[in-house]
């Protein structure tokens, strides 16, 4: 490890209390560990001092400072005030938004180590990953996003005022049933424009001139194939067939929607956009982030700026944060995020300075390369959930959660278990995880097929059912219901196995007047 | 970095989500309230408390996949299992997996409103008025009082705004720079440390202090001017008060369930009248052939037995009206209720009790009649006409204070009752 042994420069604070001065200084003093010593790099940020109830607030708008009003954020508000109210259910200590500057919101009851704790995971572990990882620089904008928020909010009080407020419900009602479906999960291709036109023409007749081979022009080409099937293929490409954002689908095609609905179908689809990266790196953003804080506060205990006691209250924190327990446990509610994300960093740098033997056969690329904080940036930056367990989790931290893998399978009697932790079973368990979190394989595969332009304009989709897991029927009708109310005609949902090709489920729905007439 | 102190913000920020919820979902808690009316005993009514939704209806649906298939868990915390082994399925059907359940940890079940009482009574009564609520307002005499009609620059002593005085009198001797007691001895002291070292800065001090004091005795301390008053208007107080006979036959011929019937009457029109008045008095009087003020024990339980003479209760109620409660101070509600038998001599007497003395000061009369729950035909289609509404029937055209109505059924009661109160139900008898 790099330590560098810096003079001691007294406590940042002691006891409990804080003040707005004490933040600073707990800034900067992380700050200068998180930029000098992890290199993290880092959006300005804006810390944010919030009461209670403006963090039910919060909560109601999925942490967003600005959302357009519906009644669904009033009732999520309503649910969280009564759990918390009665104590079921505390508070979350921060909450961090994924804009330029990065807004961090800090609870006032937070005791100063927890907002030395709350400073260091979010204004630096999340922000570092929000502005350094693939995903969110590909699908969401940080600098852009306040301002779009706050676009929303005008547009869609804008159309209450002129359209009325239960219209606009409508059509949010319906779009939100849709928002599921209303992400892109691969980038779409860009539009060309003339310079990089121009290099890529450069650059293919390079490579023609580079591979030429006479041999090539005595290869048949293609044989014309029947023009009915090439003016359907026309159609298809024109309509962008199969497409699986069908909220984009209904904006652009849907035939007699108003300008004003399809904007607004765009403005709830782009928030969900927004949020799509944050489901696919829940493991990562979470490991990245509880790392990040646990360096920066042992470091600052070592240069003498935390009071062991101090120290203790925050590796109490700590351990609660990163706690897994077992599946029999009562406790036991799904995989920990945090405790896998920090369990897999710490062994990243475990591997990187002090590798065994079984390390160096498993991760040849990264092991003993002596700088944890290049190769964990390096991951934090090229990976989402999925591929990073598929890459990083090691035989050692499986022994250690003592992972296995069950299947359960309707057609059999007993739950079998296919895999557990030992020599014959690391890469099918390390895959089966990888798999609990690859996106595609939670969301159902729900894409439009087709839809019939001449005659009675139906809709088509298709849900490619994986593994025989079909949809909840009464809530698909109900969305089903949205979908044709947007769509103006009639609507139809396949349910085909993906493997057989088999219609197993159809459902229907007919557009009833409200939102298009 | 910035630090933003957002406590100070206005709260509120989910206000208007969470009104657009609840009006969402008044009509589905109306319905509730409404419901709970059958279910809850009448003492329970007033307590307000939870009422519970059905989800469906502020559902958000979602495409999401059902149980079963195939599914896959990869689980921490082996302990003893082995490749190939299996595992007797869990009862629950949740094989063994947390990776199931809404997205945000939601349940799908039933949503639970707290109402307070106001809240429910306001929903539980929505819609209802009193009929000729607006007729008792008294102009004159010790019904009226006063009322604060802001600050006046005169007025008697009694009345002097002490702090409003005071303020003014503070905001002139800032605006005008009257100099502080404090100062004018700081300086004095200040001149006085320096007499010996610096004569000619002391001499300059005083001099200041002197024109200080100059300023201080041109500016009083308090001025006329500063003076205020309170003020205060007579205003005519709309009768605040009200009582309510409750009138009921208790002869042989009034079983338990007619007896319950009509309690349930009487309990909704208290409850409602004390959402309008700040004061609300009953009075108790039951009769058979002879007229009793009771208390409410005796009133509900205490059997009684005898012939029915309805006019005795006029009287009784007219007495007590002469002795304690006076119609040009209180407003008067009557609810009566009956089998509808009446000894046949006294119908005409009883109908020249309500038309002359009853009807003219009270606000409201309604008559309820009761009749067995095992009586066939709908609500209004009663066997025959009983004695005391074919004598009601012919004055209620005359008067649409007058209001009348059959029940049966326990269940029937707040419909009725709704409906003699509904917005315009006293117009509407009139035309």
């Amino acid at each position: 490890m790099n330590i560098i042994h810096r003079p001691e420069r007294g406590l940042l604070f002691q006891g409990a209390d804080w003040d707005f001065d004490t933040l600073r200084r707990i800034h900067d003093a992380c700050e200068e560990i998180a930029v000098g010593e992890l290199g993290l790099s880092l959006y300005p940020t804006r810390v944010e001092v919030i009461s209670a109830e403006q963090m039910l607030d919060a909560y109601a708008a999925n942490g967003m400072p600005v959302l357009y009003r519906h009644w669904s954020f009033g009732k999520r508000f309503a649910r969280h005030e009564t759990l918390y109210r009665k104590g079921f259910q505390g508070l979350a200590y921060e909450i961090v938004i994924n804009s330029s500057p990065c807004l961090c919101y800090v609870m006032e009851e937070n005791t100063a180590t927890m907002q030395a704790l709350v400073i260091a995971h979010a204004a630096f572990g999340h922000n570092h990953f929000f502005k350094n990882n693939n995903l969110f620089l590909e699908w969401t904008d940080a600098h852009g996003i306040l301002d779009y928020l706050e676009f929303a909010r005008r547009y869609v009080m804008n159309c209450e005022d002129k359209y009325g407020e239960a219209a606009v419900e409508r059509v949010l009602d319906a779009a939100h049933a849709l928002s599921s479906q209303g992400v892109f999960r691969v980038p779409r291709r860009r539009v060309p424009d003339l310079a990089s036109e121009e290099r890529r023409e450069r650059e293919r007749r390079q490579h023609e001139e580079r591979m030429y081979d006479d041999l090539w022009r005595t290869i048949p080409g293609p044989t014309n194939a029947p023009a009915a099937r090439a003016e359907e293929a026309r159609r298809r490409a024109l309509l962008q067939l199969p497409q699986e954002n069908i909220l984009y689908f209904l904006e652009k095609s849907a035939p007699r929607l108003r300008p004003w609905q399809r904007e607004i179908l765009r403005i709830v689809r782009h928030v969900e956009q927004y949020f799509y990266p944050q489901r696919q790196t829940k493991v990562m953003n979470e490991g990245c982030a509880t790392w990040v804080h646990h360096q920066i506060m042992t470091r600052l205990h070592e240069q003498g700026r935390l009071s062991d006691g101090n120290y203790l209250e925050f590796l109490h924190s700590h351990t609660n944060v990163v706690f897994q327990p077992s599946f029999d446990d009562p406790r036991y509610s799904g995989i920990n995020p945090y405790a896998l994300g920090y369990a897999m960093m710490e062994d990243i740098a475990r591997i990187a300075t002090d590798p065994d033997e079984e390390d160096r056969e498993w991760f040849p690329d990264i092991a003993g390369t002596g700088d944890a904080n290049a190769v964990l940036r390096e991951a934090w930056a090229v990976h989402r959930d999925d591929s990073f367990i598929a890459q990083y989790l090691s035989p050692r931290l499986m022994r250690k959660l003592r992972l296995f893998h069950l299947v359960d399978d309707e057609a059999e009697e007993d739950l079998a278990v296919a895999t557990i932790h030992d020599e014959r079973g690391y890469r099918r368990l390390r895959r089966a995880l990888s798999r609990q979190y690859d996106i595609g394989r939670l969301d159902p595969d729900i894409q439009v097929e087709d839809v019939d332009l001449i005659g009675d304009r139906r809709l088509v989709l298709h849900h490619r059912v994986m593994n025989r897991q079909m949809l909840e029927p009464e809530e698909a009708r109900a969305v089903l219901q949205h979908l044709a109310d947007l769509w103006g005609y009639g609507v139809l949902l396949r349910e085909v196995d993906a493997t057989t090709g088999a219609v197993l489920r159809e459902h229907h729905a007919s557009a009833r007047p409200g939102i298009v007439d | 970095m910035q630090i933003v102190d957002r406590r100070l913000n206005p709260g509120g920020k989910s206000l208007a989500n969470r009104q657009r919820f609840l009006r969402r979902a008044k009509e589905m808690v109306r319905d509730a309230v409404r419901n709970s009316a059958g279910e809850r005993s009448m003492r329970d009514l007033e307590r307000g408390g939870e009422v519970t939704i059905p989800a469906s209806g502020v559902k958000e649906p979602h495409f999401h996949r059902s149980a079963g298939g195939l599914r896959e868990h990869v689980l921490p915390g082996n302990k003893e299992y082995l490749e190939g082994d299996t595992i007797p399925r869990p009862r629950s059907g949740r094989g063994g997996g947390g990776s199931q359940g809404s997205p945000d940890g939601e349940g799908e079940d039933a949503f639970r409103f707290a109402l307070t009482q106001e809240e429910f009574l306001d929903l539980f009564l929505e819609d209802l008025e009193l009929p000729e609520l607006a007729k008792k307002r008294v102009v004159e005499g010790d019904a009226s009082g006063v009322r604060r009609a802001g600050f006046a620059t005169q007025g008697s002593p009694a009345n002097l705004a002490l702090g409003r005085t005071m303020r003014n009198a503070l905001s002139r001797r800032i605006a005008l720079r009257r100099p502080k007691a404090e100062e004018l001895e700081a300086l004095e002291e200040a001149a006085r440390r320096v007499e010996d070292s610096d004569p000619l800065k002391a001499e300059e001090l005083r001099a200041q202090v002197a024109r200080m004091r100059t300023r201080t005795l041109r500016i009083p301390y308090i001025d006329p001017l500063d003076v205020r008053y309170r003020q205060f208007e007579p205003a005519p107080r709309p009768i605040a008060q009200a009582v309510m006979f409750c009138l009921m036959d208790v002869s042989g011929s009034m079983t338990e369930g007619m007896k319950d019937l009509a309690k349930r009457f009487y309990l909704l029109l208290h409850l409602f009248l004390r959402r309008r008045y700040r004061h609300v008095e009953v009075v108790f009087i039951r009769h058979t052939h002879e007229a009793k003020e009771v208390d409410e024990e005796t009133f509900f339980r205490s059997p009684e037995t005898g012939g029915t003479v309805v006019s005795t209760a006029f009287e009784e109620m007219i007495k007590v009206m002469e002795a304690r409660y006076s119609p040009a101070d209180w407003n008067i509600y009557v609810a009566q209720a009956s089998d509808g038998d009446n000894t046949t001599a006294d119908n005409d007497r009883t109908a020249h009790l309500l038309t002359d003395r009853v009807l003219p000061v009270c606000q409201y009369f309604a008559y309820l009649e009761v009749g067995r729950e095992d009586d066939g035909g709908p609500i209004g289609f009663m066997p025959r006409e009983t004695e005391l509404w074919r004598t009601y029937t012919k004055l209620r055209a005359a008067d649409p204070r007058l209001a009348m109505r059959k029940v049966r059924h326990r269940k029937d009661i707040y419909p009725v009752f709704r409906e003699l109160f509904r917005k315009g139900a006293v117009e509407g008898q009139k035309a």
